[in-house]
């Protein structure tokens, strides 16, 4: 078993971290990978980006949004718990380089997978801009870690309840209007990021994805993950997850992420009442 | 003598019980009953004893059939389990897999004038019997040589090196990527084939002999060979199989329930997707189903397709009949159980509805003309003879490939074009320093037994080498 030793609530309950004891992923684990997880024996392999490490200690941090019936469960461990399965360090870490002005957009529990990337980004020289954003201040997840890992973080909410009121390619407009942006990382919701790929082609500045199919295996044995990238078949488990955002086919994406939509609903549904009924 | 062999031949080859083929094509239990003592005895007595067993060299370990099959006729199922041990430490396996008419079974000299004998039903039957009763001595575990193994996979390659290498003495860990061992036999093949249990039995049955398991563990990622060897091991055994799905690359694959054979029989299989909502995984149940292909992988796609519910289940395949290349019984079964074959078929497009769902596939009618390198004869498309069917669930069973994870994370490991391990034929020893490679990693996709085997090849060439030394 892979015991949680911390844990936290953040955004109203709708987001969850996990530190979890896992020594040998945690001594690997680089900017950019991932993890899998089975909390029980009849759990499903869930993908999650390992939002941050220690080494010393042993420890790999997870941080999930509850949406649907694996998440809900996985809210249900408390510290002293554990998870049955974490597998990795998994996918492709990312390819850190000092080029000079980048910029990192997060929206929602993006910003957990966004976070080491930044900091990643920063440690090797860059001048780092951070734009993260969430539907209201209440959802808003590690502003002040993203504060830290950046020279400079601009807030926003789409409700205007805290930070700039509007969405976070507002800002990145402003930002590639204004500076010379060698590089954009953009992570978050499919739609986000298929905006932000949209929005720098037209700057014609470099921007990195983090694509988050549904998974099995994690290891490019099932093809379950493939995605479509520059018109060719890419397993974001070992090509990626990270791709380049001009040539990811986002329809592809978001079509197959709801391919089992109503069985995840029946599924969750079941728990909800199992749950209530407790 | 003569008239006595005469009096032999005249048995018939004891049938498999069965559940009926309507029941079973809708439930996930195993299909054979297996043998009664009663039958395995009469079975084993149409085996007569050749002094030159020619079943013998149809199996790829050597098996002493005619020793053990004696033993069966004469009710010592104990002493035919340790006859069998000798040679193959997964027979439950092996009787349920192993393509028997061209291996064993396809040998054996009664099959010259009528029905063989039924090898593998007896194989099976010995196992189940030892399973059930717990009778045998444990293999023989020689005194430890202090030396350290890593095994790289638990398929059955990987659990052969293992089983071997304790017995002789050493040290053995497998590491294993998925969170259960046996390689395909649990991913791959489906419960009605080859019940689970019987898997972990023979998995548990290493772990009493010391073998350590380590799960979750991928080699390449979470650690790599060069770190094993840093900590300690002395040699390394990598069985990691064909684990990379072949598509089509035509039009459409992307769409919703268009599935290669490994992540549909993954989810069904490893994460029991059968049993959703029980169980988390969930999986898409088609009304009609097209599986592509024509191998074992094919068949038990079809059939599992059958038993989440679909109305129909279709094999398209590009040959004809005479060239599947998938066990006669797993062809045989699955005709029996309504799977419907489209022969002389090719794939050509999938098309979906506006919610991106596969609803139709466009299909070329083929034909065969001169035999190509593999000797069959080769398919050509038939031009204009394109048709559509109406489908909502397609799996692509066309074949594996050598997934690159751990040998791209290995320098100094040569591999040939395909991208498979280039390992010695007889020992199974690799171009690196103390790695040795077998089963489907070094072959392309082939059988269990042929996994096994080049495992047990390399397990004692590594033997040799971490006793001797060279
Ligand atoms: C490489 C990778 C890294 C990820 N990192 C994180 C992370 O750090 N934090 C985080 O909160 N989430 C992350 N995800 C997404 C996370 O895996 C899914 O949210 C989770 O699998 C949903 O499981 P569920 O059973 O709770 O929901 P389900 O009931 O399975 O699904 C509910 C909803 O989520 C969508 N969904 C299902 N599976 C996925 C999936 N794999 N990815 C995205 N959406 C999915 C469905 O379309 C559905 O609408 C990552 C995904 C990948 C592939
Ligand atoms: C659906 C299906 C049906 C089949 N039916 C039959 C049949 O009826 N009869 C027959 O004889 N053969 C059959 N075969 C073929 C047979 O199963 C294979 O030839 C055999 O399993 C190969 O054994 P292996 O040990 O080489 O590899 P595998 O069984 O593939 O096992 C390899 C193991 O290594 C693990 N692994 C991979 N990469 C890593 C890594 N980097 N680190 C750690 N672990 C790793 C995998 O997860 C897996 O568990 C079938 C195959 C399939 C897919
Ligand atoms: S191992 Fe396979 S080939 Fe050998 S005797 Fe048994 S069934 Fe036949
Ligand atoms: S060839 Fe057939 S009859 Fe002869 S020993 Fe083998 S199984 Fe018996
Ligand atoms: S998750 Fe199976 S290939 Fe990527």
């Amino acid at each position: 078993m892979f015991k949680i030793v911390r844990r936290e609530e953040m955004a109203e309950g709708t987001v969850v971290l996990n530190e979890i004891d896992a020594p040998l992923i945690a001594k690997k684990a680089k900017p950019g990978q991932f993890v899998i997880l089975k909390a029980n024996e009849t759990g499903e392999r869930i993908p999650l980006t390992m939002a941050d490490t220690d080494p010393e200690k042993g420890t790999v941090t997870i941080i999930y949004q509850i949406v649907g019936k694996s998440t809900a469960i996985f809210k249900t461990l408390q510290v002293g718990d554990g998870y049955q399965d974490v597998i990795g360090p998994l996918g492709k870490p990312t390819h850190l380089e000092k080029l000079g002005t980048v910029v990192c957009v997060g929206g929602g529990t993006g910003v957990a997978v966004l976070h080491p990337i930044t900091r990643g980004l920063k440690e090797v020289g860059n001048e780092v801009i951070g734009i993260i954003g969430a539907r209201n201040k209440e959802l808003l997840i590690l502003e002040d870690h993203m504060k830290d890992a950046s020279h400079e973080l601009n807030v926003c909410t789409d409700d205007g309840s805290y930070g700039h009121h509007g969405f976070v390619t507002d800002i990145l407009k402003k930002t590639l209007e204004e500076k010379d942006v060698k590089l954009v990382v953009g992570i978050g919701p499919v739609p986000m990021m298929c905006f932000v790929a949209k929005m720098t082609k037209e700057y014609n500045v470099k921007t990195m994805v983090s694509l988050n199919p549904i998974m099995i295996d994690g290891t490019g044995m099932c093809g379950g993950c493939r995605v479509s990238v520059g018109g060719e078949t890419k397993f974001a488990c070992v090509d990626g997850p990270e791709f380049d955002g001009h040539e990811v086919d986002f329809d592809v994406l978001m079509n197959r992420l709801q391919s089992y939509t109503n069985e995840e609903q029946e599924c969750y549904d079941e728990y909800c009442t199992m749950q209530t009924a407790k | 003598m003569a008239e006595e062999k005469k009096k032999k031949e005249k048995i018939p080859r004891q049938p498999m019980p069965a559940q009926e083929a309507k029941v079973r094509a809708r439930n996930f239990e195993e299909v054979p009953f297996g043998y009664s003592s009663e039958t395995a005895m009469k079975e084993a007595a149409r085996c007569i004893q050749c002094k030159k067993p020619a079943c013998v060299d149809g199996c790829p370990v050597g098996i002493d059939i005619p020793g053990f099959i004696n033993l069966v006729k004469e009710g010592e199922f104990t002493k035919s389990i340790s006859k069998i041990w000798e040679m193959n430490t997964l027979p439950a396996v092996c009787g349920r897999v192993c393509p028997q008419e061209i291996q064993c079974e396809g040998k054996c000299i009664v099959g010259k004038k009528g029905a063989p004998v039924a090898i593998g039903n007896l194989e099976r039957f010995v196992a189940d019997y030892e399973r059930e009763k717990r009778l045998a001595p444990a293999p023989e575990k020689a005194a430890s040589t202090g030396k350290r193994v890593a095994v790289v996979g638990s398929g059955p390659s990987g659990l052969t090196v293992a089983s071997d290498l304790a017995a002789k003495g050493h040290e053995v860990t497998i590491y294993e990527a998925f969170h259960k061992p046996g390689g395909v036999l649990v991913y791959g093949i489906p419960e009605f084939r080859l019940p689970k249990d019987i898997v972990f039995s023979e998995v548990a049955g290493l772990e009493s002999m010391g073998v350590n398991l380590e799960m979750n563990a991928v080699i390449g990622r979470t650690k790599t060979l060069d770190e094993l060897f840093e900590e300690g091991f002395d040699a390394i055994y990598v069985g990691v199989g064909a684990g990379l799905p072949t598509f089509m690359n035509i039009e459409g694959e992307n769409l919703i329930g268009v599935f290669s054979a490994n992540e549909y029989l993954t989810r069904s299989n490893l994460m029991k997707a059968y049993l959703f909502p029980e169980y988390d995984t969930p999986i898409i149940k088609g009304k009609n189903v097209v599986t592509m292909g024509g191998g074992n992988v094919a068949m038990d796609s079809a059939r599992t397709a059958l038993r989440l519910g679909a109305e129909r289940s279709i094999i398209v395949y590009r040959r004809s009949r005479e060239e599947l290349p998938a066990r006669t019984e797993e062809v045989h079964h699955a005709e029996e159980e309504g799977v419907e074959f489209h022969f002389l078929t090719n794939p050509t497009k999938f098309m979906g509805d506006e919610k991106g769902r596969l609803n139709s596939m466009e299909c070329l009618k083929m034909e065969l003309g001169e035999p190509d390198a593999s000797g069959r004869r080769r398919p050509s498309a038939i031009e204009g003879s394109e048709f559509q069917m109406e489908i909502d669930l397609a799996v692509i069973a066309i074949g594996a490939g050598a997934n690159p994870l751990l040998t791209q994370s290995t320098e100094d490991l040569k591999l040939n074009k395909w991208g498979y391990i280039d390992a010695d034929e007889a020992t199974g020893k690799t171009s690196k320093k103390a790695v040795w490679a077998g089963g489907d990693i070094v072959t392309g996709a082939a059988t269990v037994i042929l996994a096994m085997g080049a495992g047990r090849a390399a397990a004692d060439s590594m033997h040799e080498y971490l006793t001797l030394g060279w």
